[in-house]
């Protein structure tokens, strides 16, 4: 881990200390926009880090895990993956959180309007801004639009983080272009996955280091749970689990700096929404009952866990696109395609 | 809380370059060999092509070149490693002195000692077996009862006890044991000693141990009053323990601790080539996703070996992760293509399913059970 990470790392952590409450998480789980939070984020130069010529995705993952783990309830990796496709289509970003859609309804129609719907939008109800990918016969354009365009059904993920059906029906398209970021056989989903596996890894290290707190004061038999053999294994396996995620998913990041980073990218998905399953199932497993409560902040995690894993694609999802391309190549070539990555 | 740091590196140019000799090299030695004999991995034995290695400089590579090493980089010697393994070449001969023994000597041995030693194990000619597990002492290495007494007239230590799972100790020139000086019975840890053992010493007894397959590729080893000269000893008196520690930690962080089963995986992409099913792409593509990730474990691994530092938690980590994944290999093709696994049979696919469904048990017990590899990381962890 360089300095400019952990200065990074040391920033965000204090910041969501301050700003990120018991009562502030609660507010968003009813509905409550964040605002006070997503202010400080953005006086901070926290919420575009990809808006540079120069900047980085291995800059940027280190705010998508702190945030991730840190259960913020706001639309960072978001509007930073808006910002970073703004820029590659030669866009202006506008200030404020920027949601992302696709949907292969959407169209763009004579007269630069869009039209058609897009579902799960994050914050789309809360993002004054979207950025919708619009594929047609002349390749992927971006186009943004504002949400309030939009017809929008609310929606939630498990973890109550708004997922909004917006229906575009001819909205005024404020900008578009085609964007060469994305190229062939890359998406917003395959972002979306990167993102999203960087947002798995904090909440993993979260659960990890909660779990090893917890063992450490909780006393049953009169001696604390960590003395047990049965629940030192359980922790070996977390935090083996959580370096397998944090390890996939920085090569991933350091992949989309170079460019072509769809086979890092899907194995970044794929090996951490394994472990989110298996280390939310050990971290509530040591928890106990308490750790099922609402009352403890463990669920704050666990349910942003099995909802992220999920969103841009699941395992299976991204399993299956890599399981093409492998048997597509051969078995002859299998291990000098592992080794040319 | 302490953090495992599997940070990303890069592997350097010289190291692609090496890629390229040792692939031509193995399309040229290993042209017609089956996959049935490559699915031994680093267990298959043979002297000829260990030689063939050593005369490539390819043993002890990192190593100083005044005991005949290159003096090439960790990630150098990664690539070399991760490319035989994947090809199945049988190393099995030289691993265990190019991966511990020499350079546990390198770091503790005499001068003399290194002199008479590394140079033959650079040319693969000078094999190596571990005597660490005895049949009362497996997880507990401490408890062994291997014993040493000095002998003041001969400068000598006479020795007496057996060593278990000792592999290919039938095959090999000598052994690095682990053996109890003093008879305090609370010095646990602080009697331990190694020794370098010339197995052809009188006194030695070495008997086949069948395994449940059939093979004998691990042997017992009897000490009856064999004489061992001082000069044989390596490090202090006493240092025994931490000296296996170190070494330990060198046999769990390498490559070998994923690829085992890499053959099956390349068997069952041949199938997926041919077949339209959802279910065998997602489990390839999983298992991809999974050797990819290893791989970029280990390759952090081999970084932190070339900046110096203290990879051992890390190696536990990646030694448990890797020998879980290679272990499942072969219940997952069981899963998804319901074949009998039969060594006689004349495809190749079952012969190799049949080899690593029989030996897959023992890739979360060698070099230290995952029972120990968690416990290890337990500790890591402040747990313990």
């Amino acid at each position: 881990m360089n300095e400019q990470h952990e200065l990074l790392r040391e920033t965000l952590e204090r910041l969501f200390a301050d700003h990120l409450t018991r009562e502030v998480m609660e507010a968003a789980e009813q509905g409550e926009w964040p605002a006070a939070l997503w202010k400080e984020l953005e006086e901070n130069g926290l919420t575009q880090p990809l808006l540079d010529e120069d900047s980085s995705f291995d800059d940027a993952r280190v705010i998508f895990e702190v945030a991730g783990g840190r259960a913020a309830p706001v639309p960072l990796a978001e509007t930073a993956l808006a910002g970073w496709l703004l820029r590659g289509a030669g866009l202006d970003a506008p200030d404020g959180p920027i949601s992302l859609a696709s949907g292969e309804s959407l169209t763009l129609t004579e007269g630069g309007r869009l039209s058609g719907s897009a579902e799960r939008v994050p914050w789309g109800r809360n993002a004054p801004h979207v950025v919708a990918e619009v594929r047609g016969e002349d390749g992927v354009r971006i186009a943004l639009v504002e949400s309030g365009a939009a017809d929008c059904a609310a929606g939630t993920n498990l973890a109550l983080e708004p997922r909004d059906t917006l229906r575009f029906d001819r909205a005024t398209v404020l900008a578009c272009a085609p964007i060469a970021l994305l190229q062939e056989g890359e998406s917003l989903r395959l972002y979306g996955a990167l993102v999203r596996s960087a947002q798995i890894v904090g909440g993993l290290d979260y659960l990890l280091a909660e779990s090893v707190r917890f063992v450490g004061d909780r006393v049953q038999f009169g001696r604390p749970l960590a003395k047990f053999q049965a629940i030192q294994h359980m922790l070996a396996v977390l935090a083996s689990e959580t370096a397998a995620a944090g390890a996939a998913t920085q090569a991933a990041f350091l992949a989309a700096d170079r460019g072509n980073a769809a086979f890092e990218i899907a194995a970044a998905k794929i090996r951490s929404g394994e472990a989110a399953g298996e280390a939310a199932r050990i971290a509530h497993q040591v928890h106990g009952a308490i750790g099922f409560t609402y009352e403890h902040a463990l669920h704050f995690a666990t349910r942003r866990l099995w909802s992220w894993r999920a969103e841009f694609g699941a395992e299976a999802f991204w399993a299956e696109t890599l399981g093409v391309a492998v048997a597509a190549r051969g078995a002859d070539a299998l291990w000098s395609d592992l080794t040319a990555r | 809380m302490p953090q495992f740091q599997f940070d990303h590196h890069d592997l350097p140019p010289a190291a692609e370059a090496l890629r390229g000799e040792v692939r031509a090299f193995l399309a040229e030695h290993l042209a017609d060999y089956p996959p049935a004999l490559r699915a031994h991995s680093w267990t298959g034995f043979d002297a000829e092509f260990s030689r063939k290695l050593g005369a490539r400089g390819w043993i002890g590579m990192t190593w100083p070149k005044e005991h005949g090493g290159g003096e090439r980089t960790a990630f150098e010697r990664y690539v070399l490693l991760e490319e035989l393994l994947a090809a199945g070449a049988p190393v099995g001969a030289h691993w265990i002195s190019d991966r511990q023994s020499g350079p546990l000597l390198l770091r503790y041995g005499t001068d003399e000692q290194r002199q008479k030693i590394l140079p033959a194990i650079v040319r693969g000619k000078c094999f190596f077996c571990i005597g660490m597990s005895e049949p009362d002492s497996g997880s507990d290495l401490a408890s062994i009862r291997t014993r040493g007494e000095w002998s003041e007239g001969d400068s000598s230590w006479v020795l007496n006890g057996t060593k278990v799972w000792t592999t290919h100790a039938h095959s090999c020139h000598y052994m690095v044991a682990l053996v109890r000086i003093g008879t305090d019975p609370k010095e646990r840890h602080e009697g331990l000693t190694q020794f370098l053992i010339d197995l052809s010493t009188p006194g030695i007894g070495i008997r086949p141990i069948k395994d449940l397959a059939g093979g004998e590729h691990f042997d017992e080893v009897v000490f009856e009053n064999a004489v061992i000269p001082d000069s044989m000893r390596i490090g202090e008196v006493g240092a025994g323990w931490q000296q296996v520690m170190a070494e330990l930690a060198f046999e769990r962080s390498g490559p070998e601790r994923y690829l085992s089963s890499f053959e099956l995986i390349r068997q069952l992409v041949r199938v997926s080539e041919k077949r339209d099913s959802e279910r065998l792409r997602v489990a390839v593509g999983r298992l991809v996703a999974h050797i990819a990730t290893l791989r970029r474990m280990s390759i952090s691994i081999a970084g932190m070996l070339e900046e110096g530092l203290d990879p051992a938690l890390e190696a536990s980590v990646l030694k448990d992760l890797g020998t879980t994944f290679e272990q499942e290999i072969p219940e997952i093709v069981h899963e998804l293509l319901g074949l009998e696994p039969s060594a006689d049979s004349g495809d190749e696919i079952h012969q190799v399913l049949a080899y690593l469904m029989q030996h897959a048990p023992s890739f979360s017990l060698r070099g230290g059970t995952r029972e120990i590899l968690r416990g290890i990381i337990a500790r890591g962890l402040g747990l313990r």
